[in-house]
């Protein structure tokens, strides 16, 4: 089975994907369960734990605003706090030149491993394929991002990116690759699958050369960056190795760290309905003379593929995203077709607006398109990014470049020329009713009758 | 300067029009105000929601029998504890303990708390010379001591406190909420994934 890959996108395959997710019932029953039964319930019941939660919203939304607004001024700040704490800031403007730089400070200290905490811009710069073609052996410690690193599988989910994945599968993999484990031990249980993994990353951890994390917040006033985790598998993955890089976007930084904290009331409650992550890591710079542990390198490189080319135009709100998931989360389009019938490093509502700015339009068209527009992602948004809106921003943009083409542009050509002429579209639709309810009532049909006549006809006649 | 800082920051400052940021204090919820003995009684309510175990002991002395009791409970007789004056002046005599950094085999580890936030039972941890990082993390059960008087209402007061101390934050800050957990196989909740497979807090009421 093949998937996709950051270099080797597979948007333009969605309906296989999509038809192979509604086919697997194992996958269809998993995928029923986890939203609805886990992350939706969650989050309702962390927002009820929280009467502020709509102020905080607000509030995030505002300063995700201003920060937007000034971000050369911000990243600038935080470059020189970054500095003045002992850490070296690298710029990237694309995924190539990233990863350059990462491999580079991994090769100046001979690193023949590296740990990795959970990073979706790790994920978008593909570089994983980029250590490994350098020698270098990523080995990613979520254990989410464990799994599917050992069964060769991209994430599903931008918060569990195991998330397509039953224990079983789980118990399988675990089988095939621990091979010092001893033998005869019970698998069937996720407790103890979670030891396993435990025992198996902990010398890893230990004997890593470098620890490679993303950041889900950086502050400018104290050039100070943040993971959250609750494995702390982030936090031992920059604290153990002599070399910490951390690597982000440029709009993840926030001016203060009470803007920080705003970001963080809302971050793991939307995602999880946690109060706050297990673990929530604020690193800055490098180690200092008197610690007794820490890195003595420390990097961040900050990444701009392609983000300012979004900053004031029709796209901007999206720069905005906290990466929460909770669009993901409650997608209807996702919560049938699974994360990766997407085909690229993002799924769900989110992905479907990055990944056509990332992989072109003319890959990913057809994102954008199988949204049904219920608007429920803007609804959860916890800093209420319009969506819909910028989904169908990219629906104008995929028209004009074509697609779709053949029989569909017809078709839709055709409606449009329709439903401009109002007393043509009447003519024809008040006897098409009849028609549709004489088929709807004879077998072998399967349509829903329609109920007496055209809308038109019953609101003249007063039924509102 | 590298070609793509001025490149990036040139496209940055053409499309952002800049803009002075108007007064915004911090919007800090209601259960995030609380004061005095309600304030302590919420940081205990939210740390065990969280997960965690909590003691409340009188006196700084007491802590080193109730430490002996999560050994025996564990079934370890070495402690490794963070080299703080104020656990280095207790009398340890009956423990083996080591004082320094996190190790792959530490069962138990023992920390002091720089401070804490009531509003969600978050433990506030400082990296220095007397708070290694890594016993945050490495030990099986984590063991933090942490005197009421340390309690903030809420985040921004204990950024507050820091910056007081000095204008440059630590290397690390690590807030702690609850034991190590993980559900990234089918959603289920299991405890201990990397970090400590058990929190305690030890409450001091005496301010030393």
């Amino acid at each position: 089975m093949s998937f996709f890959s950051q270099d080797n996108p597979q948007c333009h395959d969605f309906l296989n994907g999509a038809k192979k997710a509604l086919d697997d019932d194992r996958l269809q029953a998993q995928l029923a369960r986890s939203l609805k039964d886990g992350f939706q319930k969650k989050r309702l019941k962390g927002m009820s734990r929280l009467p502020e939660y709509e102020d905080l919203r607000d509030r995030a939304k505002a300063i995700k605003a201003h920060t937007l607004e000034n971000l050369d001024t911000y990243l600038e700040q935080f470059e020189a706090q970054v500095i003045a704490a002992g850490g070296q800031v690298h710029w990237a403007r694309d995924d190539a030149e990233a990863c350059k730089i990462i491999i580079d400070i991994c090769q100046s200290v001979n690193a023949k491993t590296v740990t990795k905490g959970k990073s979706m811009i790790a994920e978008e710069i593909g570089l994983n394929a980029q250590l490994v073609a350098n020698g270098i052996e990523p080995v990613e410690t979520d254990l989410g991002e464990y799994i599917i690193q050992l069964r060769k599988e991209p994430p599903s989910h931008i918060i569990a990116p195991a998330f397509h994945i039953s224990k079983e599968q789980v118990a399988d993999t675990f089988h095939e690759h621990h091979l010092k484990q001893v033998q005869g031990r019970d698998l069937t249980e996720p407790t103890t699958l979670v030891h396993e993994a435990r025992e198996e990353l902990r010398q890893k951890f230990l004997n890593a050369d470098v620890g490679i994390t993303g950041a889900n917040v950086l502050v400018a006033e104290t050039g100070t960056g943040l993971i959250v985790t609750n494995e702390g598998n982030g936090d031992l993955t920059q604290s153990l190795p002599p070399v910490h890089i951390a690597v982000s976007s440029i709009e993840k930084v926030v001016p203060t760290l009470d803007d920080a904290d705003t970001i963080l009331r809302l971050l793991a409650r939307t995602a999880t309905g946690q109060e706050m992550s297990v673990y929530t890591t604020f690193f800055t710079g490098a180690k200092r003379d008197t610690d007794l542990d820490g890195p003595s390198q420390f990097h961040m490189v900050l990444l701009d593929n392609r983000r300012s080319e979004l900053l004031g135009g029709p796209l901007h709100d999206v720069l905005s995203c906290m990466r929460c998931g909770a669009c993901i989360n409650h997608c209807p389009i996702y919560a049938k077709v699974s994360g990766h019938a997407y085909g690229w490093v993002y799924p769900g509502p989110i992905g479907s607006i990055l990944t056509p700015h990332f992989v072109g339009v003319d890959e990913a068209h057809l994102l954008p398109n199988a949204c049904t527009m219920c608007g429920r992602c803007e609804e959860v948004c916890p800093v209420r990014i319009p969506l819909p809106k910028l989904l169908r921003t990219w629906r104008g943009r995929a028209f004009e470049a074509g697609h779709p083409g053949g029989v569909q542009r017809l078709g839709l050509k055709f409606w449009a020329w329709f439903a401009k002429r109002p007393a043509l579209y009447h003519t024809v639709v008040r006897p098409a009713v009849g028609v549709l309810r004489c088929m709807g009532k004879a077998r072998p049909f399967d349509l829903p009758a329609p109920q007496g006549g055209t809308f038109m006809d019953r609101y003249k006649k007063g039924e509102r | 300067m590298s070609p793509a800082r001025t490149e990036i920051l040139a496209r940055l400052k053409a499309a952002s029009p800049s803009s002075a940021r108007p007064p915004t204090p911090a919007l800090i919820p209601k259960r995030g105000q609380a004061k005095g003995p309600t304030r302590t009684a919420m940081f205990v309510e939210e740390a065990v929601y969280g997960l965690a175990e909590v003691v409340r002991l009188k006196q700084w002395s007491d802590v080193v029998s109730h430490v002996a009791q999560v050994m025996a409970d564990t079934g370890t007789d070495k402690l490794k504890a963070a080299p703080h004056p104020k656990l280095q002046n207790l009398d340890w005599s009956g423990v083996k303990i080591a004082y320094g950094r996190g190790q792959d085999d530490d069962l138990v580890g023992l920390s002091v708390a720089y401070g804490a936030v009531a509003e969600t039972g978050t433990l506030v941890m400082r990296s220095g010379a007397d708070a290694p990082a890594t016993l945050n993390f490495l030990p099986d059960v984590h063991v933090v001591v942490l005197q009421v008087s340390d309690i903030d209402a809420n985040y921004e007061a204990v950024w507050g406190r820091l910056l007081k101390d000095s204008d440059q934050l630590p290397r690390t800050v690590n807030w702690i909420t609850g034991p190590s957990r993980t559900a990234d196989i089918e959603q289920t909740m299991l405890l201990g994934a990397h970090g400590p497979r058990k929190l305690v807090i030890v409450l001091i009421d005496e301010k030393a």
